[in-house]
């Protein structure tokens, strides 16, 4: 398989990546390079493999029922939680207006 | 008195508990020698302060008798990738410049915990999405190394490229890497020195910068066999902060290293004879073989049937996964914001701003990744690209399953190449991908792996040698990379240029 420009255009909208005309027909040559590679992965006899999403064997734990368990992660932490913000104000992040 | 700066993790943690000299006279010689680096671009910021404040704590609990930790008065440098409280944070990109956390991963505080100071954060590929230290925002890494007569730039590796020139530089005793794709052990055989990846969950991921979460794993880079096996003690352990840590016991590393390989088997696998690796690069290989049956293994031939396909595999999980962790940078909540002016004038909306802030904040390849990541996501594709490559994956792990039937460790080479000038690869990103071959499938399989410096070739570089155990047997890879160490005799250094 291979994409073009038309492609790489709406895969950089779904990722939200802003990319001008240049920017696009540059990713083009370079995606279809790396998904010509790939396309041998499909020699591969893999009937009956089940696909693997964790390597080590491990089980999930549950954490206890009380209010903050950890205290790091518990709550109370505004000032923290916005420290990095671009545009913190009044206790929130700030956006642009998403609504007209 | 000694050269300070000569001494790795062991010595000066001995050196200080014995009192041949103070944490503060060592935090200070490689603050010096940091700050007489800057040629190198190793570090994105310095914190001397910090180095110097952890020695005195260690300086003033030997004067109070207290017990010292495992990295007592060991001044090491911190892959910027991991979150460190009040320090800029930035993963070598710009979309985080200026980041400064509010809280520090469980990896960096079990170090400070143990004993060590921070010298600084250290440069890296992008969210540690290359191998040769060239995609940070930051600039360039150059290794200390060069070609013999020549004066050209040289790749310290990557991801942890920043990490392995500093280690080889002198500059820190030691240093943090990651590793996703062989991001410590390439840069590790690129510089002359060792790093080990350990068993995926060993150490916690917890305030790591995200690239690839079922592959990423922290593990030690120093200049010897014994450090590394000393650090990782101090970075492994249980973590509930993050669900995949394993709940299991740290082993004392250290006080079990053992070089007699009597009884052991050492497994090769055909499948890394492959074309395109340097002749020196094999004739190493063979060196590596007779040096471990001089230790007393027996050495056997051993099958990883889909070792071809581990990198390609691996080119599809990887920006899959980080495709989808990098969709926290939005301008919203931390890092930069982009905020275009929309149509007529007014202020763009919520979707300019993260286009644009994404398109200001990442670098090529990161840019790269993500959209092979979201493409092989999308809906149509995700069967044939994704689990396929998953499928492919459960196939790397289990030829990795049945070699362990046969041999007790894996020996191989750690890259197809030495080191190469800084430049060089840029044409074509796959050429990149390709020097990550023999590194890949352990990554896959979620193995200990480890890489020590073997010999030097022509050009008077550097070569690795990459040693693959069993899940949870760091033991087995560190007692034979130390077989590897005392036999090999690696002794050279870069020439100092910076």
């Amino acid at each position: 398989m291979s994409v073009d420009k038309a492609t790489v255009a709406k895969i950089a909208s779904l990722a939200r990546i802003r990319m001008d005309d240049a920017a696009l027909e540059q990713m083009v040559p370079e995606l279809n390079g790396i998904l010509q590679w790939v396309e041998q992965l499909g020699e591969v006899d893999v009937t009956g493999i089940e696909p693997m999403a964790a390597v080590i064997p491990n089980t999930l734990r549950l954490r206890e029922d009380v209010v903050d368990a950890d205290p790091l992660t518990g709550g109370g932490k505004r000032d923290d939680v916005l420290a990095n913000a671009p545009a913190a104000e009044h206790g929130f992040f700030g956006v642009p207006k998403v609504i007209e | 008195m000694t050269d300070l700066t000569s001494l790795g993790v062991k010595d000066i943690r001995d050196g200080v508990a014995k009192g041949d000299f103070t944490a503060r006279e060592v935090a200070e010689a490689f603050n010096a020698a940091v700050a007489g680096a800057a040629a190198l671009n190793a570090f994105i910021v310095t914190t001397p302060d910090h180095a110097l404040a952890a020695a005195d704590k260690v300086d003033a609990a030997r004067a109070a008798g207290e017990p010292l930790g495992k990295m007592a008065g060991v001044p090491i440098g911190m892959k910027d990738l991991f979150a460190t409280h009040g320090v800029q944070t930035t993963a070598a990109s710009h979309i985080l410049e200026g980041f400064t956390p509010r809280y520090e991963s469980t990896v960096s505080q079990k170090l400070w915990d143990a004993g060590a100071g921070m010298l600084g954060k250290l440069n890296l590929d992008q969210f540690a999405m290359g191998s040769s230290n060239e995609t940070s925002y930051f600039g360039n890494v150059a290794s200390p190394w060069r070609k013999a007569g020549s004066n050209q730039p040289m790749s310290p590796g990557g991801s942890s490229g920043g990490s392995s020139s500093a280690v080889a530089a002198r500059i820190a005793p030691a240093a943090t890497g990651t590793d996703t794709g062989g991001s410590i052990r390439q840069p590790a055989a690129f510089t002359g020195i060792c790093g080990i990846k350990p068993t995926y969950g060993r150490c916690s991921r917890w305030g790591i910068v995200a690239f690839a979460s079922s592959l990423d794993q922290a593990g030690p880079m120093a200049r010897s066999v014994e450090d590394c096996a000393i650090m990782l003690g101090a970075m492994a352990g249980f973590d509930p902060k993050d669900a995949t840590s394993l709940q299991m016991d740290v082993p004392d590393w250290e006080a079990a290293l053992n070089a007699d390989l009597r009884g052991k088997k050492v497994g090769i696998p055909r499948e890394y004879r492959m074309e395109g690796t340097d002749q020196a690069i094999l004739d190493s290989w063979e060196q590596g073989k007779a040096w471990l049956k001089d230790a007393g293994a027996e050495i056997v031939d051993v099958s990883l049937p889909h070792t071809k396909y581990a990198l390609p595999a691996y080119y599809i999980v990887a920006p899959a996964e980080a495709s989808s962790n990098l969709a926290r940078y939005d301008g919203v909540r931390y890092g930069l914001r982009d905020l275009p002016d929309g149509p007529n004038g007014k202020g763009g909306g919520l979707q300019d701003m993260y286009a644009a802030t994404r398109a200001a904040g990442f670098g090529d390849e990161v840019k790269r990744r993500i959209l092979i990541g979201t493409y092989v996501l999308s809906a149509g594709f995700y069967d044939a690209y994704y689990t396929q490559a998953q499928k492919v994956r459960a196939l790397v792990a289990r030829d990795f399953a049945r070699a362990f039937e046969e041999c007790d460790v894996i020996l191989a080479p750690t890259t197809p190449t030495a080191s190469f000038p800084l430049g060089s690869m840029n044409e074509d990103p796959l050429t990149m991908y390709l020097n990550d071959v023999f590194a890949v499938p352990a990554s896959l399989a979620g193995l200990p792996a480890m890489s020590v410096p073997a010999t030097i070739n022509a050009d008077g570089l550097p070569l690795g040698l990459q040693l693959v155990g069993r899940p949870f047997d760091e033991q087995g890879v560190l007692n034979a990379g130390l077989a590897i160490q005392s036999r090999a005799g690696f002794t050279a250094k870069p020439e100092k240029w910076w």
